[in-house]
């Protein structure tokens, strides 16, 4: 079994690639594994970033995360793409293995998975997944060159994606469950301006309609409960997002959605020498500066973590000299 | 391109994938989609180590519009298996290896 690290960081978005740097920084040797598929986090689907702060003229989303990246390596983080696939993080020394077989030691273990789209849990939606179904506007919205679609959801993403649509699409219609958006009042006030988008207000999804491609929506009215259909050929999922904390589950303590939970302000889950960062952790703000914020303290939980392990060790030491 | 990979094109496509005596994996990627950049390493990896049993050809949806519209293609990277001059299998989004493996078991 290869040597056992003072940490791994398990994930490489803001949070992670921040942990990366302070940990880094602090002679910690950092291993991080980022994703084969899934490197760079959530960002790397973005287009332009305009409210990380340090960036007057914005930053694309890749840019961005390609920064932190070089920033973490100049450091002396040592990352390799690969997946995590199990850990075993009761013990002192934790455990990860990863995609290519190999398993992993280390002291301590900053969890910065984040999270992944929600679904609307329609069995039609993953049918149709591909073929006129999706969850990512930047990916997929050359495919729906002059057709109308639909994007669901009423927070920034949502109005984000809906807006960014417009660039392809003949339409996009938003449809949201409640009569007014969640998105910050800058977002809305694009989207209002937008001649290419309409709203179906106090609307959600009862189907999504086609056989081998999406050919509709049925909405419910979600006050009557009245029932009708759109005529559109593709659909963005933007409802928000869930914690990817199946990795940890049954060893990590969870709340009721998923999320990992951490001791007061610090990043403390309830195994000793493990950290939970970004939005992994957060419910509520989820942005990439807050991710980072927390991948800050990570980093600064988990020395503290070994340094105190040290001292434990220390008369241990001094009686044996 | 790669080496154990192949290129297709709207032109070629009919050759290459249609009439092929082997089962064939067309990758529709684009410059601009950041998860096919991810996928074309494990690609050229599967295509190296299973070259008996599969062709794997890459198609850039920017420049052959035809053959992504035909396939039904609106979210890249889709992979589509073609045996006998049908898509058999189709597989969208960036997966890790262990899984893409474990989808073409059937052609592997």
């Amino acid at each position: 079994m290869s040597e056992i690290r003072d940490v791994i960081i398990i994930g490489s978005g803001p949070a992670g690639f921040t942990a990366a740097v302070y940990t880094a920084r602090a002679n910690l040797s950092p291993l991080m594994f980022e994703g084969s598929v899934t490197a760079g986090g959530a960002l790397m689907n973005t287009t332009e970033v305009e409210n990380y702060p340090g960036f007057a003229e914005g930053i694309m989303g890749p840019a961005l995360m390609e920064q932190m990246r070089q920033q973490a390596v100049r450091f002396g983080a040592e990352i390799v793409t690969d997946d995590v696939v199990s850990v075993d993080l009761t013990s002192d020394i934790k455990q990860v293995t990863v995609g290519s077989g190999a398993t992993h030691q280390a002291k301590s273990v900053i969890l910065a998975m984040g999270s992944g789209y929600r679904e609307l849990g329609l069995d039609n939606e993953k049918r149709l997944s591909g073929r006129g179904v999706s969850w990512c506007a930047t990916c997929d919205g050359f495919f729906f060159r002059g057709q109308h679609i639909a994007v669901i959801g009423g927070g920034d993403s949502a109005i984000e994606e809906a807006t960014f649509l417009t660039k392809f699409a003949d339409s996009v219609t938003v449809v949201h469950r409640r009569d007014e958006l969640r998105a910050s009042k800058i977002m809305a006030g694009r989207a209002a301006a937008n001649d290419k988008i309409s709203f179906a207000w106090n609307s959600e999804v009862a189907d999504v309609l086609g056989d081998e491609k999406v050919s509709g929506l049925r909405l419910r009215d979600t006050q009557t409960g009245h029932e009708r259909d759109i005529d559109v050929t593709g659909v963005f999922v933007a409802i928000g997002h869930d914690p990817r904390s199946e990795l940890v589950t049954g060893q990590v303590d969870l709340d009721d959605e998923g999320y990992v939970l951490v001791e007061g302000r610090s990043t403390l889950t309830n195994l000793p020498g493990v950290f939970a960062c970004g939005d992994l952790v957060d419910h509520t703000y989820r942005q990439a500066i807050t991710a980072a914020g927390s991948g800050c303290a990570a980093a600064l939980d988990a020395e503290r973590h070994l340094a105190a392990l040290e001292d434990a060790l220390r008369p241990l030491a001094d009686a044996t000299a | 391109m790669g080496q154990s990979t192949i290129t297709v094109t709207d032109a070629s496509f009919d050759a290459d994938v249609i009439k092929s005596d082997k089962p064939v994996l067309v990758d529709y990627w684009a410059e601009w989609c950041g998860p096919c950049r991810m996928v074309a390493p494990i690609l050229e990896e599967i295509a190296a180590e299973h070259a008996d049993k599969l062709t794997i050809a890459k198609l850039n949806v920017d420049e052959n519009p035809q053959a992504a519209a035909m396939a039904g293609v609106t979210s890249i990277p889709t992979l589509a298996v073609y045996q006998g001059g049908q898509v058999v299998k189709m597989i969208v989004g960036a997966k890790p290896k262990q899984s893409l493996l474990s989808d073409l078991s059937d052609f592997i």
